[in-house]
Order: C-alpha cells, then structure tokens, then sequence
C-alpha cells in the first residue's frame, strides 16, 4: 500500500519566517530518506514561493501564508497559498528575468528556480482573490533510476 | 549586523550568513548601502565560506550591489562558494557578471 501522510502550518507573511517553513518542510520531508541535495532543492523552491506570497501576494502587508504538505508514495507535494492580490497574467509572470517590481532589486528568477528544482510546478490565481502554487517532487529515487 | 561587513582599504567584505534569503537579502543591502554611501568602496567582495542556502532573493541582492558598484567604476566578486552556492550563482546568469573565485580572495 502506498504511503501517505499530510501537514499544514500556517504562519504570518514576515520574510524572518521564511526560514522557519523551510526547516518545517525539510524535517516533514525526511521520512521519504532524501539525498541532501533533494532536501536543498525543496528548500530553494518553497523559499521562493513564500517570498513571493510575501512581496508580491501581500505586497509586504502581514496577512496569512500557508504551507501545505503532502506525501504520496515517493512524491513530495507543496502548495503555497496566500490571500493576496493574485496574478493577473500567470505565464508572463512565470517567465525568466519578468519582475514587476525591479525597482526594489527582484531578480525574476523566482518560478524559473521553483521549475528548476522541482519536476512540476502549477499555478492557480485569480485577481483579488489569491494565489496558490503547487509544486511536486518525487524524493529518494531506486538507484537504478540514476543511470542513464 | 555589523559582523557581516568588514572594510579593508577600498574593498568591503561582506561575510554571508548561512542562509541567504529575502530576509538576510534585505539586511545586507541595508547594511551594505550605508557603508558604501560613507566610505570609497571600489570593490564588494562576497564571501560565501558559511553559506550552504541562497535563493533568488540573494541573487536580486547580488545584483543590485553590482549595479552600484558599476555606476561608481568598482566591481563585484564572489569567493568561497560551495557547490550549491555556484549551481545557483551560475542558473541564474549571475557569473556572467562578477568573478567567482575557487577558494578566497
């Protein structure tokens, strides 16, 4: 049988938080026996994610943030989600070196390094209503899965 | 705070703490921006010797401190990178623009 288990925290949008999901997540994540640098990809992608809830979502308000966490076999599946503004053009948003906001130095690499770390990532946002990402990874691959 | 930034002559080291995210990000452009505003800095050097985490927060940070150091004729370089710290470093397009050096400066 498949195994499964879930967590969700739900914490205020401060940046001094970020590190706070991120060692949450990554204790969450070690009963699937990661490589270290599988737990550093996770890490990356969902400080991404929790910044940009942040500082685009909120627009550096303090309103929720919450991380949800879930584990289906080997897959490893993270959604963000915030009550924030939403996005009005998803794929502009998504696509390298594209900020709205280069005046206070974001480099726009935000969701290039959520596809970079992660097998999948998905978007859902509506305009005034939030905005949720949901990335999946699948975590401590069979050895023969490495070789070419 | 302080501890982050050491100047020597023209150069200023900046020590990255162990995770270099926006909340670290923030701190050292605040902290670096004041310095540089009150000294002549011609070049920024960030040490990497403790960090083992960077995200994109970092790499807008490292951008920003190079396009100042530009318009002032100075240049920016990166030592002690671990292997992470270079993967993202280089993803991100990052050392086109400033040298990353093997071990220190």
């Amino acid at each position: 049988m498949e195994q499964t288990n879930e967590m969700r925290i739900e914490f205020d949008s401060r940046s001094c938080n970020e590190s706070f999901a991120r060692v949450a997540v990554a204790a969450f994540m070690t009963q699937l026996n990661p490589t270290l640098e599988e737990v550093a990809d996770v890490k990356t992608a969902l400080s991404e994610a929790v910044t940009n809830a942040i500082v685009h979502g909120y627009e550096n308000r303090v309103e929720k943030i919450t991380v949800h966490c879930a584990i289906r076999g080997q897959e490893l599946i993270l959604t963000v989600s915030d009550k924030g503004k939403g996005i009005a053009d998803v794929e502009k948003a998504m696509e390298p070196l594209f900020t709205t906001k280069p005046d206070s130095e974001r480099s726009g690499m935000g969701f290039a390094f959520m596809e970079a770390f992660m097998d999948e990532v998905q978007v859902r946002s509506a305009v005034g209503e939030g905005t949720a990402v949901t990335m999946k990874k699948k975590i401590g691959r069979p050895a023969g899965e490495y070789l070419d | 705070m302080e501890d982050f930034f050491r100047i020597n002559g023209t150069d200023l080291t900046v020590c990255v703490p162990a995770e270099l995210d926006h909340y670290m990000a923030e701190k050292i452009k605040r902290g670096s921006d004041r310095l540089i505003e009150n000294s002549n800095i011609r070049r920024i050097i960030f040490d990497f010797q403790k960090t083992c985490f960077m995200d994109s927060s970092g790499i807008g940070m490292i951008m920003g401190r190079y396009k100042n150091m530009c318009f002032m004729g100075g240049d920016v370089v990166a030592v002690n990178a671990n292997e992470r710290i270079r993967r993202i470093l280089t993803l991100s397009g990052v050392y086109k623009v400033i040298d990353i050096y093997e071990g220190s400066y």
